[in-house]
């Protein structure tokens, strides 16, 4: 069986990620903890998020869990989904500035409110619903999925990589509202994405299915 | 591409059945609110709403349950509304598996209960279901009132005032139900609709008096929301999702 854990750093409800693994896949061992040796442990880690990161980082500096995927960066498949994927920046717009842990160069910016779309009407932020993500790059993660697929989202804030720094990842996935932003990143061990997998019927799990078997490599 | 518009079917359940019954022709149990949600979730409903009517607290447990087996079964999200008046509420609906929570007569009677809500387990799970009433007659200038008790208690509270405090509050959604239109078939009540929507920056669901599938179109293109919510149309077999997908998406609606 092999071992994944769903780091649990007390910001939401993790439960939707753990069932969505266990429906696609019975022989995968799932844990839902911050506990640093089943973390050290486990061959995959999952890194979600929810709610405001400023509360996600304080939880996340006090676990120790941004040391913990500094070090599982270099080792095992590593998972962002949503905030979790905003933490692995260096800083973030929100609640006044927020430094993060920056496993990548680039900022997370808020879409400003009081744009409108093509037919005049306003878009709405949060960004909630189901969107289109066009792939940017070829990659295991993307196996059996077609391009363009549709992938609920629900977030205000989005990711601005700086792709020309040295441990720079690459845009797996391209998303628009109006303007097109980053809503997925791959680099060595990890791929992270806006969207929610679990949430996203059967394009999502079949994401989730990828990542049970992904070896980390692009 | 762009953000589809999103159609969700409300499902009314009491004691951990669905009331009135859902008519899939190829369904064993129609009343059963898991098989419903499944058969939803594969025609393409974009969400699934589940409202609870249960008045019992033994039934409060069986919600539970129920909400616990569609969220290992359906993986688009799940909204949960009735009865949700303390944070444990919510705590126990979010573990069991719902994604957003509905909060209606207890954000009248308590709106800071809403910023507690949302402090505590984010905005993007509150969800502030609103029942208006058009109040306004003849040649006056349209107004709503926040009615509670199914439409039969005024509160005094502007409709449109309202929603802007209730996000302001944290709410990131606003379910509108108007109950002028509510059961009656004749479309949503689309001046309430695009008042709201333009009034508030987060995501409105138009909910009450669908009929038919332009229903479903207006509320979108005059009702300017982002969401459109209906039951009976879905539910009695009269229209499937597929087919109202394919009507919005002749109108020339993004949808998935």
């Amino acid at each position: 069986m092999t071992k994944l854990v769903v780091i649990d750093y007390g910001m939401g409800n993790l439960h939707s990620v753990g069932k969505a693994l266990e429906h696609i896949n019975t022989s995968v061992d799932v844990s839902i903890t911050a506990d640093p040796l089943k973390i050290h442990e486990a061959e995959r880690l999952i890194f979600p998020g929810v709610g405001a990161i400023r509360d996600c980082m304080a939880e996340i500096r006090r676990l120790e869990i941004d040391t913990l995927l500094r070090e599982a960066r270099k080792e095992k498949p590593i998972l962002g989904i949503c905030v979790g994927m905003q933490a692995m920046m260096d800083y973030s717009e929100e609640n006044n500035g927020v430094e993060c842990i920056g496993l990548f160069p680039g900022k997370v910016r808020r879409f400003p409110e009081g744009q409108r779309d093509a037919n005049g009407d306003l878009l709405k932020v949060p960004h909630m619903g189901w969107n289109q993500v066009e792939q940017g790059i070829a990659h295991p993660m993307w196996n059996n999925i077609p391009d363009k697929s549709h992938f609920y989202f629900v977030h205000s804030y989005y990711v601005t990589p700086d792709t020309n720094k040295d441990n720079s990842a690459v845009v797996a996935g391209l998303s628009e509202y109006p303007q097109a932003f980053c809503s997925a990143l791959a680099a060595e061990n990890i791929f992270a994405v806006q969207f929610h997998p679990e949430k996203s019927q059967d394009c999502g799990l079949q994401l989730l299915k990828n990542f049970i078997t992904w070896d980390g490599k692009a | 591409m762009s953000l589809t518009k999103r159609i969700i079917p409300c499902l009314d359940c009491e004691n951990g059945r669905v009331v009135k019954g859902v008519k899939f022709v190829d369904i064993r149990d129609a009343g059963d609110p898991v098989e419903v949600s499944k058969r939803y979730c594969e025609q393409g409903a974009d969400e699934i709403t589940f409202l609870d009517i249960t008045a019992s607290h033994e039934g409060r447990e069986t919600t539970i349950h129920t909400v616990q087996d569609i969220a290992s079964q359906v993986f688009i999200p799940l909204t949960v509304g009735g009865g949700i008046r303390t944070l444990e509420d919510i705590r126990q609906m979010l573990n069991a598996g719902a994604d957003k929570v509905a909060i209606n007569t207890s954000a009248v009677l308590n709106p800071e209960f809403v910023k507690q809500a949302a402090e505590r387990f984010g905005s993007q799970c509150i969800v502030v279901a609103i029942d208006a009433k058009q109040v306004s007659s003849g040649q006056e200038p349209l107004r709503w009132e926040i009615f509670t008790h199914g439409g039969r208690k005024a509160t005094g509270l502007d409709a449109v005032q309202w929603a802007k405090k209730m996000v302001d509050y944290g709410a990131g959604e606003i379910l509108l139900t108007s109950m002028d239109r509510d059961g009656t078939k004749n479309g949503f009540d689309l001046a309430l609709n695009r008042a709201i929507s333009e009034a508030v920056p987060v995501p409105v669901i138009a909910s009450g008096g669908v009929g038919n599938l332009q229903h479903l179109v207006d509320g979108i293109q005059e009702g300017k929301v982002d969401a459109v919510l209906a039951a009976s149309i879905f539910h009695f077999g009269e229209y499937s999702i597929p087919e109202a997908k394919a009507y919005m998406r002749e109108k020339g609606i993004c949808v998935r």
